[in-house]
């Protein structure tokens, strides 16, 4: 299993009602189910992926995420992933609302748009920066809604939502533990959040 | 290469009789239950391997091959999905289809001699409900020494005797398929049947239903319901495709009110072949099934069952479907998941409509097959030469 879904299942926990939102290969719900005692579902649009979660005996549904979700009962999951989507959507806002509607804690994990990486391409070379963890042209890139690690707090304040933890991911894909407020935002690769709602 | 299983031959098994009658859900009785069934590959010893058929309104237990004799190009009715290398892949899975209570394809039913009489039961053949064809197939399952289901699969009503059988008998199905179903008929769906019922009820032939030792049955108003039923079954875009405005046999109309468009003709050819292998009785009886079914009123008690066993739920809906459209497979499948079942959905792109469930789609074929392998590995099956 990648390793920053490693860091995901740890967030998730034990034994509880799991949705997974753009759910691969079903590997994460796998190892949700089958070592965590979860119960799961997965959606996913590609179906390579679908047909491989049935393999794996992964409950799942075929489809786009924002939709599925509307379809989706208020409360019915204890916890909602979104690992490495966000950016690919069309309302990210939207969608974490409607996460928020469905399970009272959510995961998240988004890649860092202000990596020093990527500040460097575009400060020195002056082109859209393309790494190994965002490869693609800005033409063809899935990826239309790219933020940083402070743009995505400061959302999730918007949203009255609140950061239960953040585990900061380095350029080998695993967690950064020593990384913090600025320095965080310039080195961490991505990130992982844990959201809940903001008592009010 | 995926081949035919080849010729094949309906069976019969008392499963019911004086001794050890049917008590349907209703608390009415029948003495003596006879079930066709048809058998496909073979079954392993550890008799693991079972996947039961349920067919749809107008199906019978002669879902894959042909019979000997019969024209090889017209096999079983799902014959496009059962035997070696295809989706219910006989080298690995027993495959098993019987006739439901209540038709007229060798299974008892209203067409069937009540022995109390001595007469066909015609009308004072008790009402049925999904539970109790449900309870038939169990009892043919007994009576082949089969306690558990690798899967239950069947479209439409099939697909509710799945999903009925689920619910009633946790632990006894892996997994049960569910394809163009629906939990609960709409308004429009039982519009749909009660004119269909009308049609045969109003027919002057019917004899209030003793028409078995009369010259002729209802035969226009059971043709009559076949095209309403038909016309349900298709989707705009394939009549258009398929008929358009074409004229039968002619360049020009013939302007007038015989049959001059085809898709008339196609509806009363429908209409007529239907007449010649089905009986209306059964016909009303199985409507009245579906248009009764509603497996959820009672949600608790659903989710104590489903809590008790582990079934998955595979629930496909095709997009061209507008009789049991994606709708109902949404709620169909939400239903299950509120109840804690592990379900897989994907709505499926054909222009077939309602008969979609038919045909041999490859990207259908393959969510099936898909499925089908992983209850298979799950239980420990030798894998498929596929």
């Amino acid at each position: 299993m990648r390793p920053d879904l490693d860091i995901v299942a740890g967030l998730v926990g034990s034994g509880v009602r799991v949705l997974d939102l753009g759910c691969g290969d079903g590997a994460l719900l796998e190892a949700l189910i089958q070592q965590q005692g979860c119960d799961g579902l997965g959606v996913e649009r590609d179906l390579d992926d679908f047909h491989a979660c049935i393999a794996r005996g992964v409950p799942v549904t075929h489809g786009d995420l924002e939709a599925e979700l509307a379809d989706l009962e208020t409360g019915s999951f204890d916890c909602a992933v979104l690992s490495l989507t966000l950016q690919a959507v069309r309302h990210p806002d939207r969608v974490l609302t409607e996460m928020k509607r469905v399970a009272p804690r959510l995961i998240v994990s988004l890649p860092n748009f202000a990596h020093w990486r990527l500040r460097a391409d575009l400060f020195f070379r002056g082109r859209m920066p393309v790494t190994p963890s965002l490869p693609y042209q800005w033409y063809d890139t899935p990826n239309i809604h790219l933020c940083t690690l402070r743009d995505f707090e400061a959302m999730v304040d918007d949203l009255e939502m609140k950061v239960e933890s953040t585990v900061p991911v380095g350029a080998d894909g695993r967690r950064a533990p020593g990384l913090a407020g600025l320095a965080r935002n310039m080195l961490a690769v991505r990130a992982v959040y844990a959201l809940s709602a903001r008592a009010s | 290469m995926p081949d035919s299983i080849g010729t094949v031959e309906t069976r019969r098994a008392v499963v019911f009789d004086g001794d050890r009658p049917l008590t349907l859900d209703s608390g009415a009785v029948i003495d003596h239950v006879e079930v066709a069934y048809e058998t496909y590959g073979e079954l392993n010893d550890e008799r693991s391997n079972a996947v039961f058929i349920c067919h749809a309104l107008s199906g019978d237990a002669h879902a894959a091959g042909i019979h000997a004799g019969d024209d090889p190009g017209r096999p079983g009715w799902w014959d496009n999905i059962i035997g070696p290398g295809r989706p219910l892949d006989t080298d690995r899975f027993f495959v098993i289809c019987a006739n439901v209570l209540g038709g007229c394809r060798g299974t008892t039913g209203p067409s069937s001699t009540d022995p109390a009489t001595g007469r066909p039961y015609g009308l004072r053949f008790p009402l049925l409900q999904v539970r109790d064809l449900v309870t038939v197939h169990r009892a043919l399952l007994a009576e082949l020494g089969i306690e558990r289901l690798l899967a239950a699969i069947g479209g439409s009503l099939g697909g509710m005797q799945a999903l009925q059988w689920a619910i009633d008998h946790p632990g006894e199905i892996d997994g049960a398929l569910i394809i163009a179903a629906s939990a609960r008929l709409s308004a429009q769906n039982i519009a749909f049947s009660a004119v269909a019922r009308e049609a045969i009820m109003r027919d002057p032939d019917f004899a209030g239903g003793d028409y078995y030792e009369n010259e002729r049955g209802p035969d226009r108003g059971l043709g009559l319901a076949r095209m309403i039923g038909h016309i349900t079954y298709l989707s705009e875009q394939s009549m258009r495709d398929k008929f358009g405005r074409r004229i039968q046999d002619a360049e020009a109309p013939r302007y007038g009110f015989d049959v001059d468009f085809q898709v008339e003709s196609y509806l009363h050819y429908q209409g007529q072949s239907f007449v010649e292998r089905f009986d209306a009785n059964t016909y009303l009886y199985l409507g009245r099934v579906m248009d009764y079914f509603d497996p959820f009123r009672d949600p608790v008690t659903v989710q104590h069952r489903l809590e008790q066993g582990k079934t998955g739920f595979l629930v496909l809906s095709f997009d061209s479907d507008w009789r049991f459209s994606t709708a109902h497979a949404r709620d169909l499948a939400g239903e299950l998941r509120a109840a804690g079942a592990p379900v897989t959905f994907r709505e499926i792109s054909s222009t077939h409509g309602h008969d979609s469930f038919l045909f041999p789609t490859p990207d259908y074929h393959r969510t099936v097959a898909g499925y089908l392998d992983r209850l298979a590995n799950a239980a420990g099956l030798a894998p498929g030469r596929g």
